[in-house]
């Protein structure tokens, strides 16, 4: 970024300088939390509830707007003019309090995040440390909002809530490493340099410890970001929304914004760590045109997770918490220190890497894929197309229009 | 009102219990149904049901409304599978006055009643996995039942309290067409069950929820009063269609499931979902031999407009989905039932909660409700 | 075993206490005294070749007119898949009936049923309260002679005639 902005600083020197990075930083923060996160976090609940539908042989929203798009905009709207209750016997600063602080911890995470080479607010030489340690900031939020509603089943969900968090973040933490071992830096920019376009150089691929490494992290970041099969805090029959329960209007919209944008960061991460980030081969010298094309294929990349977690949303149950307590400590954990020692080693043993451990390695990976893809494909063509007026009769179809 | 009691936990520390109250509104489709959870932290000590909030004195109302009035008010007894207690209601009265039912009338009352289990069925194990977490599966279950419904709709006009069948028989005969209809939607539906079963029941994270929790042995069931599939889910072959057989059950040939702890032990809650599961592809055989089979003749008997019974009372046991019910009616020779009361298979279900929540997890009670296929209104009529 | 070989066995251990076997218009039914209920019910369970190992249904009915309420138990055995019903008569000005609860578990809910609906109190019951309706609720509905309270909590249980509301 600050490459991009000496650009338009020409010479200026000092105060002036670090003046003018600050301007550049504000405007392109305020650019992307305002333009791309903000309405991200409304437009995934359109995308959710569309492939859910689609998933769920019905239709979704389609009324609002072309193919129901403006359906969170009317959702927005309605919050903001919804009444603001205050439980009388909440703790009024904290209750008003959280939902910032869970929005804070979710934002903040954007300022590392890589969407070009050149398009990143700061690329911090600690960066994936800055975004593993800001975004535990929201698990403070879900406390405070679980304590301040003055509820025992809010307060029961933020304290399942928060154990969950915190327990993954040793499974999520540790699974970075393999990832940056690799790399030598905690910098976004630099892990994603280490990295090359073509899908067998990425970090992924690197080894088996690696791809440990990628299904560990990504399941460990599904369980920060509350998202179903980890979703008991919220959604559980506790039956009533665990921590924020007591909110109403747009003070709950802020904590579920939280969790639909924590996808996106989620998606991020990934991408950066494992999957290569932006990378393209460069086809042509032309800086703004080779920005946008790695920021489309940043964005195809962390979409593509977004939708792998909407659809493992509505596909599995969910786990019970001492279940989900188990996972974590009993199995993820050591996995993830096996995935850490392994690659370590292998870095030790074959310090330029193994070429065929790679290939080998990608060629799996691809023939799991494609073999599910087949699976899919005869289950596809053995749907059949439903013919509704077939089974039922003209008691229906006079009803139907 | 909570009372916060001074127990000691395992280390011999002192700590309280929380009283908590899964009230009688929350996202569930089991109806209103209140619970007042004893908890240790995680782990409850009790849960106390608290029934009443659907009560209609619907036996109380048979008093009044008469023999034949009687019927559309079985439907609300379990509106979610009606033609069992339509039929339960119709046994009773037929018993009393000594009335047979035509043959043809006995095979609509078949096809009615099986369809309606498959309907009840499919939204029992719908809002099992919904309330697992598993919303997809809830919505293929409820997209079936809803072409069930539309089938039923075509037969008797209504799609979810039929007031179809009569003392006597049933108000109509099948529609034209209506058997190839059927036949086309069972061939339809078979694969689908399979297609469920493979995305929930086999689930790793479903099974993992559901094997070794609350797990009910025979002699327990037994005592208890549990019926039904929750009674064949703790192994106890007993099905009221087969070993006591009313109406033309006698002339189809069909299997009764059983639980037989496949992924956890005899009688736990995934043995309850699977035999319900099963219990459909079967409902499916007995639907099949009874389109084939379905003889000529008149649907309803000639019953007398200001029916009355000659006095005595009668016990009738019916394979309603969720359970045998057992109905008591009593007469004493007028226009008016004298007393009317059914013993549900979801009563004594809830009945024995509170003794198997001891030592679940909360998340856990809500796994046992759904694995018993509770009902509101079968609760509190 | 069917109906007339469980009276005489329990005729036999109980003699009196049993009534005769009512064939019925539509089912043999066996009265017994309310006193021996509860150890007619153990014997029915526990011996040998009866077996009673489930309590079907348990119901009760009010008879103004003879003075009683009665509860009917309707016991069915799967081990010997026989089935009998038997009858025990209180006095409808106090009617007391000892509890059954601990022969089967399943008459805990059925006797507060009974309880809530027809007022027959079941002495030795663990937990008798209502069930079904309010704690606080006054009479007991199912009784014929049962007046609805004018009203509850304040709120009228009377029911405006149509003919007679103001149009608003």
């Amino acid at each position: 970024m600050q490459a991009f902005l000496d650009t338009f600083l020409g010479d200026a020197a000092g105060l002036e300088r670090q003046l003018g990075y600050l301007a550049g930083m504000a405007v392109f923060g305020s650019v992307v939390v305002f333009g791309f996160v903000l309405p991200f976090a409304g437009i995934v609940t359109w995308a959710e509830r569309r492939i859910w539908a689609r998933i769920q042989s019905r239709v979704g929203p389609n009324r609002v707007g072309p193919f129901g798009f403006l359906q969170w905009l009317a959702d927005g709207v309605k919050n903001i003019l919804k009444e603001d209750l205050i439980p009388t016997v909440a703790d009024r600063p904290l209750f008003r309090f959280a939902p910032y602080v869970v929005m804070v911890g979710f934002i903040a995470a954007f300022v590392c995040v890589p969407f070009s080479s050149d398009l990143i607010i700061a690329d911090l030489n600690i960066g994936i440390l800055y975004v593993t340690a800001v975004t535990s900031l929201v698990v403070v939020g879900i406390l405070m909002a679980g304590w301040s509603s003055n509820n025992r089943w809010s307060l029961l969900g933020g304290i399942r809530a928060a154990t969950q968090i915190i327990s993954y973040e040793i499974p999520a933490s540790l699974s970075i490493f393999p990832a940056v071992l690799l790399s030598g830096t905690l910098s976004m920019q630099g892990i994603i340099g280490a990295q090359g376009a073509a899908p067998w150089q990425w970090h992924m691929f690197h080894s088996p410890f690696t791809l440990l490494g990628f299904g560990l992290f990504f399941t460990a970041a599904l369980a920060e970001g509350n998202r179903t099969p980890f979703d008991l805090a919220e959604a559980e029959s506790e039956l009533v929304a665990g921590f924020a329960t007591e909110y109403s209007g747009m003070r709950s919209t802020l904590f579920f914004m939280a969790e639909w944008g924590n996808l996106y960061v989620i998606g991020a991460l990934v991408t950066t760590l494992y999957m290569g980030g932006w990378q393209l081969p460069q086809f042509t010298y032309n800086p703004v045109l080779m920005n946008l094309a790695q920021a489309g294929v940043f964005m195809g990349k962390s979409f593509a997770c977004v939708f792998f977690m909407i659809w493992l949303r509505a596909t599995l149950p969910r786990v019970r918490v001492d279940q989900l307590m188990a996972m974590c400590w009993k199995y993820m954990v050591p996995l993830a220190m096996l995935s850490v020692f392994g690659t370590a080693t292998l870095m030790v043993a074959l310090p330029n890497g193994s070429h065929t451990l790679r290939m080998a390695t990608f060629a799996v990976v691809v023939g799991v894929v494609i073999r599910f893809a087949f699976k899919v494909r005869f289950h596809l063509k053995r749907a059949r197309e439903l013919d509704y007026s077939s089974l039922s009769s003209g008691a229906s179809q006079g009803l139907s229009s | 009102m909570s009372v916060e009691l001074e127990v000691h936990n395992s280390q011999g520390l002192p700590t309280e219990e929380m009283t908590l109250n899964m009230g009688p509104q929350h996202p569930s489709t089991h109806g209103v149904l209140r619970f007042i959870v004893k908890a240790d932290g995680e782990v409850m000590r009790r849960a106390i049901p608290d029934i009443g909030y659907l009560h209609r004195s619907i036996e109380k109302i048979a008093e009044k409304v008469g023999w034949h009035g009687f019927m559309p008010y079985t439907d609300r007894v379990d509106y979610v599978a009606a033609m069992a207690c339509n039929q339960g209601w119709a046994m009773a009265a037929e018993q009393l006055a000594d009335i047979e039912v035509p043959r043809r009338g006995e095979y609509c009352r078949v096809i009615a009643a099986e369809l309606s289990r498959i309907c009840s069925h499919l939204l029992g194990v719908g809002a099992m996995g919904m309330d697992m977490g598993a919303i997809t599966p809830f919505t293929h279950a409820i997209r079936e039942r809803d072409m069930i419904m539309d089938l039923i709709e075509e037969l008797c006009g209504a799609r979810l309290t039929f007031n179809y069948m009569r003392i006597g028989g049933v108000a109509w005969d099948l529609p034209h067409g209506f058997v190839e209809k059927v036949s086309h939607y069972l061939d339809h539906l078979e694969p689908v069950i399979e297609e469920f079963n493979q995305l929930l029941g086999f689930n790793r994270i479903y099974v993992k929820r559901l094997a070794d929790v609350a797990t009910v042995d025979a002699d327990m069931a037994i005592a208890w009063g549990l019926v039904g599939p929750n009674l064949r889910g703790s192994g106890v072959d007993f099905d009221v269609r087969r070993d006591l057989p009313y109406s033309v059950y006698e002339d189809f040939d069909f299997d009764v499931p059983l639980g037989s702890g496949e992924m956890g032990s005899i009688g736990d809650s995934w043995d309850r979902y699977i035999v319900r599961m099963r219990e459909m592809v079967e409902s499916i055989r007995i639907l099949r031999q009874a389109l084939a089979g379905i003889p000529e003749g008149p649907v309803i008997a000639r019953v007398a407009r200001n029916f009355k019974p000659p006095v005595g009372d009668v016990h009738v046991k019916i394979e309603a989905p969720r359970g045998e019910q057992s109905w008591y009616v009593s007469s004493d020779g007028s226009e008016y039932p004298h007393r009317v009361h059914i013993r549900t298979g979801s009563f004594t279900a809830m009945g024995i909660i509170d003794r198997l929540s001891h030592g679940l997890m909360i998340a856990d009670l809500v796994a046992v409700i759904a694995s018993m296929d509770i009902v509101a209104p079968e609760v509190d009529r | 075993m069917d109906s007339t070989g469980i009276h005489a066995a329990l005729r036999g251990r109980f003699d009196t206490a049993v009534g005769e076997l009512a064939p019925g218009p539509f089912e043999p039914s066996i009265e017994v005294d309310a006193s021996a209920i509860e150890a007619v019910c153990t014997f029915l369970r526990d011996e040998e070749g009866l077996e009673f190992d489930n309590l079907s249904n348990l119901s009760g009915a009010d008879y103004p007119d003879l003075e009683r309420i009665q509860a009917v138990y309707s016991l069915f055995s799967y081990k010997q898949r026989h089935s009998i019903t038997l009858r025990v008569n209180a006095d409808r000005a106090a009617p007391v009936i000892p509890t059954v609860e601990a022969v089967w578990p399943a008459a805990n809910w059925l006797e507060r049923e009974i309880f809530d609906l027809l007022g027959v109190e079941f002495s030795g019951h663990c937990d008798l309260r209502r069930i079904l309706l309010p704690e606080d609720w006054v009479g007991y509905p199912l009784r014929k002679d049962y007046e609805e309270q004018p009203d509850y909590h304040g709120i009228s249980t009377v029911r405006e005639s149509l003919l007679t509301m103001k149009k608003d």
